[in-house]
């Protein structure tokens, strides 16, 4: 009993901390303040356009995890949950290494295009969908797995292609599934700082997003910080609503 | 013909091998034990298991060339698989839109689908708001939608209940009549079989065994697993005129009449065509059947000479329903015909009668009524005498 009496104090002090310290007074003006809401709508933008960016990529990787049988599909699957074991940190110098400035994708890049990605807003959407895709991957992959892959054939015998039978059948079928990852996979790329930080770097308005700016302001206004712990934990606090009846409904 | 099939499906394991022809309006029923392959059969039959070999032909069409989804078929699965986000109406729509029809127009054919099956009240509502009967309903309207010219129906009745089966049945019938296209439906269920289809045929462990009408499968069964089916005890054995040598059964355990006799079982449904034949299938001519003396022999290996109506010389089979079986406490008086000594090795509840497994040279089945259990005190490991009629038994080339 006292050890879980003390695991879930562990987990709930702190919040409890947050919401004690927070300078209710002030609030409202802080989160009015143009970092506060630069680094808010940032946060923002990047999170959704990385789970757009999963979502293209992450469904039909999970398709093909689910539905197809080839040579290292184990080796396949393990690869694509590495970046939820890897440190985000490990995972932002990784991609400075392949498309950073002399990487070995980003030189070729830079010299075909004129274009570079570190320290780019579209950099902090890369590193973002880099470390949130497997929750997406893996949710996707689980709801593909639990349809029933017999609905397919039904849509064959009444002459559906293999895409319209996807597309109309499977689709529909595996949306709760596709939603219900597709939401984990913002709330992580909204909080994601590590990769962030060393992909994109901390610039304000153009790399600098919440859990940055958070950090940031510790050093300096730590009032500034708990208001924008707040709005995050908030919206995590939302996201967990809404996905209240396939996680937190326990048998 | 309109369809010409060879089917060859291998695993590991099993193989499949079979062929049949089924005429335009012909409903075909591939009859069989689980397992023994009639899904498999179907399914290579709508492009959804491959063949090994052997091939498909639909009014000229060589069917096995093409995909699944360019065949021209329509198949409604043992569990329906009605898609669960769509609307009855939409489900019986989907095959519409498949092939071209604009959603209007895929609609409106739905809709007449739906009423032809009598759930246009149903249009609306998602499968899962359907009783098991009216899905199945819904299930059959969409795979007749796409105007298939083959029809595939497996284990169409499976999913209901038992009084929902009977109306679902003799409904079913009448759109099978009304289709003429060729149909091919997979049952173990031998009333369906009957009932449904216009021509049957048995696989067991991948082969065909038996085929034939409904009547002729019912009336000269040629495996145990059909005699089984339509409820008769069948044995194999040498025929010199009137009469049959049956060699008694090595060991004989409870194995072939003993076991399953459950809902499978047909004699309890006197509706059957083909079951209510078998009683006349004697005639009046048994009375000249010889008196066999090495057929009241008990047990220990003997076998038992059977005597029939029909003459044959040869390998024959010898089938009769276990209500042809009369039981005997002690030996009768008069004439000791097809008269041998077994022991009781079960007794339940069938019908309003009571069936009793016998062991003894050949396992049989019979059928007496409850006041004869109680008089004979017919319970398990007691010896009897057991008779059968002659004019009930029916012999047929092995």
């Amino acid at each position: 009993m006292v050890p879980a009496v003390a695991g879930l104090v562990f987990l709930v002090l702190p919040l409890a901390g947050l919401l004690v310290r927070a300078p209710w007074s002030t609030l409202a003006g802080r989160l009015a303040e143009p970092q506060v809401l630069e680094a808010l709508r940032l946060s923002l933008v990047t999170a959704s356009l990385a789970t757009l960016f999963c979502l293209l990529l992450g469904v039909p990787l999970a398709w093909m995890l689910a539905r197809t049988s080839f040579p290292g599909r184990r080796v396949v699957r393990a690869l694509v949950t590495v970046p939820l074991v890897l440190p985000p940190v490990v995972g932002g110098v990784a991609l400075l290494l392949v498309l950073g400035r002399r990487g070995l994708v980003g030189q070729w890049l830079e010299s075909a295009f004129g274009f570079s990605l570190p320290f780019t807003t579209a950099g902090v959407v890369l590193a973002e969908a880099f470390v949130a895709m497997p929750f997406l991957v893996i949710s996707v992959e689980g709801a593909l797995r639990a349809a029933d892959q017999r609905f397919e054939e039904a849509a064959a015998t009444l002459g559906a292609s293999r895409w319209t039978a996807f597309r109309r059948v499977t689709l529909p079928l595996v949306a709760p599934g596709i939603t219900a990852g597709a939401v984990l996979c913002w709330a992580r790329a909204l909080g994601e700082f590590g990769a962030t930080i060393t992909f994109a770097g901390n610039f304000p308005g153009r790399t600098q997003t919440m859990p940055l700016a958070v950090y940031l302001a510790l050093e300096t206004e730590p009032e500034a910080a708990i208001v924008l712990s707040l709005v995050l934990l908030a919206v995590s606090v939302i996201v967990l609503a809404s996905l209240r009846d396939r996680w937190v409904s326990g048998p | 013909m309109t369809l010409r099939a060879r089917l060859v499906v291998e695993r590991a394991g099993f193989r499949l091998d079979v062929g049949f022809e089924v005429a335009p309006g012909e409903v075909v029923a591939l009859l069989g034990p689980n397992g023994a392959g009639k899904t498999t059969a179907l399914r290579a039959l709508a492009g959804l298991t491959a063949l090994t070999s052997g091939h498909i032909d639909l009014e000229g069409r060589a069917l096995h060339e093409i995909p699944a989804e360019s065949r021209p078929i329509g198949m409604v699965f043992q569990d329906y698989l009605l898609f669960p986000h769509l609307s009855a109406l939409d489900n019986v729509a989907f095959g519409p839109r498949c092939h071209g029809a604009s959603k209007v127009e895929a609609r409106r054919t739905a809709s007449a689908w739906l009423e032809r099956v009598g759930l246009s009240a149903h249009a609306g509502s998602r499968p899962r708001r359907l009783s098991g009967g009216q899905a199945q309903r819904v299930a059959l309207a969409r795979a007749l939608a796409v105007g298939p010219r083959l029809l595939l129906l497996d284990e169409p009745l499976a999913a209901l209940d038992a009084h929902t089966r009977l109306d679902v049945r003799s409904e079913l019938r009448r759109h099978l009549a009304g289709f003429d296209g060729a149909t091919v439906l997979v049952t173990h269920d031998p009333l369906d079989a009957m009932v449904l289809a216009d021509r049957l045929v048995v696989i067991e462990n991948g082969s065909i065994v038996q085929e034939g009408t409904s009547v002729e499968v019912a009336r000269r069964p040629r495996t145990d697993y059909v005699a089984r089916l339509v409820g008769l005890n069948l044995y194999r054995g040498i025929a010199t005129g009137r009469t049959v040598t049956i060699e008694a059964t090595a060991g004989t355990t409870n194995d072939t009449t003993t076991n399953d006799t459950t809902t499978a079982d047909m004699t309890s449904a006197d509706t059957i065509p083909g079951v209510g034949t078998l009683s006349s299938g004697g005639g009046p001519g048994a009375g000249t059947a010889d008196v066999e003396d090495g057929g009241v022999e008990a047990g220990g290996g003997e076998g038992v000479v059977f005597s029939v109506v029909e003459r044959f010389d040869g390998p024959v089979f010898v089938a009769f329903p276990p209500s042809a079986v009369a039981l005997y406490g002690t030996r009768p008086n008069g004439t000791p015909r097809n008269l041998w000594r077994a022991r009781i090795d079960g007794v339940e509840r069938h019908g309003d009668n009571v069936r009793v497994h016998l062991d003894g040279p050949i396992p049989v089945a019979a059928d007496v009524t409850p006041a004869a259990v109680a008089e004979l005190d017919l319970v398990p490991g007691k010896p009897v005498w057991v008779s059968v009629k002659a004019t009930e038994t029916h012999a047929y080339p092995a």
